[in-house]
């Protein structure tokens, strides 16, 4: 499937010095089955998948390491830190990632600060980010979307902050574009919208509010047809990024008509 | 003398032979050490270095991997 746009073009873009093509990052978890995982990856154009880490099954009643279903040399696995609740925890699950299978230095750290929301420790995200950061890694921090804790997750050496849409695995969109948008404006480092994203519209408005990509799960993950949804979030991640660069016409109260007022009959 | 001794793996106690290194661990449980991750008494033992480690009484072992997660 080839582009749609040939009137502007889309500079690729760059996270700790990795360049990526498509703005459209994608989880491995929930699906029902990996046949169905792998082909959604693949309809989905994302060069970066990301990964969690766990304890091997020593009786073998669970699947086998995504290793078996995902070539590490196709993708570029992002690891992350999903589950762990202090900074602590994190830090130890991003070193183990990083010896996982040696792929590369970067982690998408979450340290979750209440069960419920699954919102953010931002403490403990700091705490862990300056840690991981001084340690040599690409830290991609997943956090709220709070401006100054963004800015702090920068100036804590992070190479993207990535400000959720809503509440992981939630669907519901993106509930505040002011706040992601302020922090797109204010950020040097790439922002990346992590979580929240429930169908192709919200892909498409989050894009357009300039950020960086997009990473998402369950919205693939969940759908009815996680593979044509996919297809449908590649199109909508590349509409909204095109749409931003076009620059939307400005929002008025007032209508303005489109056709002439002169030459009407009498 | 026993020739086993008790360490505990991925939080369950398991009995390994006296002597055994980390890999030799890993041969038993029949995990393939190119996708696992060795954490032993929460140090990292790198792939190269698994030979090197041998297991002691009580040592804490966890096995981990890369699973689906998002």
């Amino acid at each position: 499937m080839t582009a749609a746009v040939e009137t502007i073009r889309d500079a690729p873009f760059t996270i700790g010095g990795r360049t990526f093509h498509s703005r459209l990052m994608v989880g491995t978890g929930k699906y029902r089955d990996n046949e169905t995982m792998v082909r959604a990856i693949e309809v989905s154009g994302a060069e970066i998948v990301t990964v969690a880490v766990r304890r091997v099954d020593l009786d073998r009643t669970r699947e086998a390491g995504i290793l078996y279903h995902l070539d590490p040399k196709k993708y570029f696995l992002l690891a992350n830190t999903a589950g762990c609740h202090t900074a602590e925890d994190a830090v130890r699950y991003a070193r183990l990632a990083r010896e996982g299978g040696g792929f590369n230095e970067f982690i998408k750290l979450e340290v979750i600060g209440d069960q419920e929301t699954l919102l953010p420790d931002v403490q403990g995200l700091l705490a862990a980010a300056r840690t991981l950061a001084k340690d040599g890694f690409q830290v991609l921090a997943y956090t709220n979307e709070d401006l100054v804790t963004a800015l702090r997750l920068e100036d804590a050496g992070c190479a993207a902050v990535m400000p959720l849409a809503s509440p992981i695995g939630s669907g519901l969109g993106l509930l505040n574009p002011y706040g992601v948008r302020t922090i797109k404006h204010r950020l040097k480092v790439p922002v990346v919208v992590d979580a929240g994203v429930g169908t192709a519209s919200d892909a498409c408005v989050t894009m357009e509010q300039g950020v960086d990509g997009i990473l998402m799960n369950t919205a693939l993950a969940a759908a009815r047809d996680p593979v044509a949804m996919a297809h449908a979030m590649r199109l909508a991640v590349e509409a909204g990024r095109v749409a931003y660069l076009a620059g939307r016409m400005p929002k008025r109260e007032v209508a303005v008509p489109s056709s002439p007022l002169e030459g009407m009959l009498d | 003398m026993n020739d086993t001794i008790d360490v505990t793996v991925n939080g369950e106690r398991r009995a390994v032979a006296r002597g055994a290194t980390l890999l030799e661990l890993l041969r038993t449980l029949e995990l393939d050490p190119r996708v696992v991750v060795v954490e032993h008494n929460r140090a990292i033992v790198r792939r190269p270095k698994l030979g090197d480690v041998t297991v002691a009484p009580g040592d804490a072992i966890e096995l981990v991997h890369f699973v689906g997660g998002g």
